[in-house]
């Protein structure tokens, strides 16, 4: 029995923060590190918790357990751990860990949570690691803990300048029990956070030799490739594969709800067999349509709404006085997700155990959603996340492992199943498409006094946000809504709702400015003075924050100054994921189309961990931002999707991609999201510019479709 | 079925696939070359080029028959251990995001530097206009053009 062991059952110790003091926090991860003490005469590696491993031979090992969609997130906690642990970050080894929920939490890829969520555990675990260290050196020189500091996997000793190693030290410190004390750093301390760091996966990358869920390889692993119903509201009548079991390397063929799997020994196999398929499909339900589902927004939005969401003050006696009332009518259009990694799962089913391995950004979730299908017991499915191309949302489904799963069961054999691009754009999970009519009234003092938004989407609970801004500075809000239930399945799609009513926030807060004749800009401050002074219900964002970032960006890209010929700048500001976003949009004019020249954008994240990391997010927001606002519509003619890869469906190219600025707001608060929020702003700064140069107002989505002439 | 001798990478590979195969499948699933990547399979998202005698092709859409003597170069014959200046200058600026489609990136811009050593930003659009980044790393990607041929010209070119 190792000292370690000890040190593993104590499943709490006493954190006091430098930033926060004196708090209890429950360290699920202690608990659970494995000891590997005592197994052997050689020397003990140290493992004082989940994330960090050092051996005696001095290397340092952090793990990575969440799942890497290209958020950075592989990068951004072995990086928090490493400030705090005080290791040489060139030398750190980075691991993915595979789902383990009683060592990790939130093993998830969403809602820009991971490290605003991990942050203070990430910095305790690197401080404990790093103290007991401490300890053991100064143990070794019969000294004070405090004559020591900490350098890059060295203990130095200050009065004599004896330094000892990490690895030197690990197997003394493995043998100490936990610290009852876990210093963290103050922000000034911080020598790798805020700083430039490269992903850890770029030189992985750039050679070819990163697995992604698509490379899986295994010994007597079968390619599976599954006809899917044509439509939407089709079903299986029947089918005749004697000319696909006739095809080369084709295996199996198996049907099951409502699909039929081609299992070969190589994709294209797998492909061509299917192309040999002759398969059935009768109708199961109505063929939906794009032009069906605007007749439909149109009769629910003209309706006595679902529900009500939000009422402040009382909308509809404002709107019995005479007001000046503006009002618009939005369209967001289906969005597939577009991972360029297609999906695609690999699972090994046996009798009693699952091997699940691949792309998911719930691992979680889909392992009880196999447990629950097979009913085997959670603690015998593993799961592995690997690297994706991508998840914007449609990875947080479990739809594609349980396939991969039930065809492993029935062919009895490990399975990969690849959807084609086709085949993804067709089989569902989509940005849902909506409707969103805004009214609002100005009174005889020329201010915003009431503000209705009635608004309807496709299979969502609630399609609005209902605390945006300007919600709490208008004395009289209400937000209602209504879904519109359909047989297209629909889901998250990065900055969920908010990748849309942003546009529609503040497009209209632009229209209302307009009509107000106030500069835009100066009618937002002036609103959130407003929420200052009087607020309205709930007040869901920090009002200087919000303030901060739009005035920010208003003076970085010159606001108010004279622009050069030809071109104009449109406002776009957001709220979301704890994050407060501003953007200014510069286009050009050219006859009837424009071009995004440049976009300035502001960003208060709180405390940036990775500088090179929060920009490439913010950047990548704005420009799949824009590419959607520009081009993105997927539309349904009888339940099947009319685009099926990308010769029709558009999306954004390098020659489409502006000039990019952003400037994040020095802030000690704790880190924020950061993998959405950049996104939502940029269609409505856009709109707005296009609104400045034309005085025409786009409220349907995409822009493309747009007569600006 | 038919037998092909296939130059990949500086190496010989001897395979036997119906001859309509894509090389991209020939590379993924029968060499086990997994660097070139599937995207769309209809040339349109350029995941999935590789250099056929220096030309960047995308290798969804190349039947395996139309190969003959043609070399091959993948992600992974670019170079032995990472050193090409288009994969220096691609971690130096830290481009790759989900980093799926850089390899095709990556194929296309060294195509480009190898025929045009001093592009200009048209060029570069030009050049990398048939591969899509769905994380939007354009940007960096241009960048990362324009500081290979840099570091390319320091080296004397990039081979």
């Amino acid at each position: 029995m190792s000292a370690i062991n000890k040190l593993n059952r104590r499943s709490f110790i006493k954190v006091s923060s430098a930033t926060g003091g004196g708090l209890l926090f429950g360290f699920n991860w202690f608990i659970s590190s494995q000891a590997t003490a005592g197994t052997s005469a050689s020397a003990a590696a140290f493992e004082p918790n989940a994330f960090i491993k050092i051996s005696p031979e001095g290397i340092v090992t952090l793990m990575a357990p969440n799942p890497e969609i290209g958020q950075g997130v592989k990068t951004a906690f072995p990086l928090i751990v490493a400030e705090e642990l005080d290791v040489d970050w060139e030398k750190v080894q980075v691991e993915q860990a595979p789902l383990a929920p009683e060592k990790f939490d939130r093993q998830v890829a969403g809602g820009s949570g991971s490290v605003r969520s991990s942050w203070d555990t990430l910095r305790q675990a690197g401080g404990a690691a790093r103290s007991l260290l401490v300890a053991a050196a100064a143990n070794e020189w019969k000294a004070n803990p405090d004559e020591c500091a900490t350098e890059l996997g060295f203990v130095i000793h200050k009065p004599s300048g004896k330094k000892l190693s990490y690895g030197e030290l690990a197997d003394k410190a493995a043998r100490l029990p936990a610290p009852s004390d876990v210093k963290v750093k103050n922000l000034d301390e911080f020598n790798l956070l805020g700083k430039r760091i490269k992903n850890v996966d770029n030189k992985a990358i750039v050679t070819g030799k990163a697995k992604y869920g698509i490379d899986t390889k295994r010994e007597g692993m079968l390619y599976a490739i599954v006809e899917r119903p044509p439509a939407f509201g089709k079903k299986l009548k029947s089918f005749d594969d004697t000319e696909t079991k006739k095809t080369h390397g084709v295996k199996d063929v198996i049907s099951f709800d409502n699909k039929i799997a081609i299992l070969a020994d190589s994709t294209w196999a797998a492909k061509k067999g299917r192309e040999a398929l002759k398969a059935e499909w009768e109708d199961d339900g109505e063929l939906e349509s794009t032009a069906g589902h605007l007749e439909k927004f149109k009769a629910i939005l003209a309706a006595e709404p679902e529900k009500n969401i939000r009422k402040d003050g009382d909308v509809k006696s404002a709107f019995s006085k005479p007001l000046k009332i503006i009002e618009g009518t939005f369209e967001a259009p289906f969005l597939p997700h577009s991972t360029m990694e297609p999906m695609n799962f690999f699972a090994d089913v046996k009798e009693n155990s699952v091997e699940l391995y691949g792309p998911t950004q719930t691992p979680d979730r889909a392992r009880k959603a196999v447990s629950e299908l097979l009913n085997i017991p959670e603690e015998n499915i593993s799961v592995m996340t690997t690297r994706m191309g991508g998840g914007f949302g449609r990875r947080l489904k479990t739809d594609f492992v349980t396939e991969a799963v039930q065809i492993s069961q029935k062919v009895k054999a490990p399975v990969q199943v690849i959807w084609t691009r086709e085949d993804d754009m067709q089989g569902g999970i989509y940005r849902p498409a909506g409707m969103y009519h805004y009214k609002a009234g100005i009174d005889a003092q020329n201010r915003l006094v009431a503000w209705h938004l009635k608004a309807t989407a496709v299979n969502s609970g609630n399609g609005t946000r209902e605390n945006n801004f300007p919600a709490g500075a208008v004395p009289n809000f209400q937000v209602d809504f209504t879904n519109l239930e359909s047989q297209i399945t629909t889901g998250a799609w990065r900055a969920p709702n908010h990748n849309f009513i942003a546009f529609t926030e503040e497009s209209f807060l632009d229209d209302i400015a307009h009509a107000m004749q106030k500069d835009p800009v100066a009618f937002r401050l002036e609103l959130l003075e407003q929420a200052k002074a009087s607020p309205a219900g709930e007040v869901a964002y920090d009002i200087d924050r919000y303030k901060n970032v739009i005035e920010t960006a208003a003076e970085k890209a010159g606001w108010g100054k004279p622009m050069p010929e030809g071109v104009f700048q449109g406002f776009g500001s957001h709220f979301s994921f704890g994050s407060y976003v501003a953007q200014v949009a510069d286009i050009q004019m050219r006859g009837s189309n424009f071009r995004v020249l440049k976009v300035t954008c502001v960003v208060d994240c709180g405390i940036v961990v990775n500088l090179s990391g929060a920009e490439t997010q913010v950047e990548g927001g704005i420009v799949d931002g824009l590419g959607h606002a520009l081009y993105g519509e997927l539309t349904f003619e009888n339940g099947a999707t009319a685009q099926k890869n990308y010769d029709k469906y558009r999306l954004i190219r390098m020659k489409d991609t502006p000039e990019m600025e952003v400037h994040f707001i020095k802030s000690t608060e704790n880190p924020q999201g950061l993998g959405e929020p950049g996104l939502p702003p940029i269609a409505a700064a856009v709109g707005n510019a296009i609104f400045a140069a034309t005085g025409k107002r786009v409220r349907k989505l995409p822009f493309s479709r747009a007569e600006l002439g | 079925m038919a037998t092909y001798s296939l130059h990949v990478n500086d190496q010989q590979y001897q395979v036997d696939v119906s001859p309509e195969t894509p090389l991209l499948w020939v590379l993924r699933d029968t060499i086990g070359l997994t660097g070139t990547k599937y995207g769309c399979g209809i040339a349109q998202c350029g995941a999935c080029t590789v250099h056929l005698n220096d030309n960047p092709v995308r290798s969804c859409s190349v039947p395996v028959s139309a190969i003959g003597t043609n070399k091959v170069i993948t992600i992974e014959g670019l170079s032995e251990d990472g050193t090409h200046p288009v994969q220096v200058a691609w971690d130096e600026i830290d481009v790759p995001q989900c980093g799926y489609c850089q390899a095709g990136q990556i194929m296309s811009a060294t195509a480009l530097l190898k025929k045009n050593p001093d592009p200009s930003d048209r060029d570069i659009e030009r050049a990398m206009a048939g591969n899509i980044c769905r994380c939007g790393t354009y940007k960096r990607i241009k960048k990362a053009v324009l500081a290979a041929a840099e570091l390319a010209n320091q080296k004397g070119g990039t081979e």
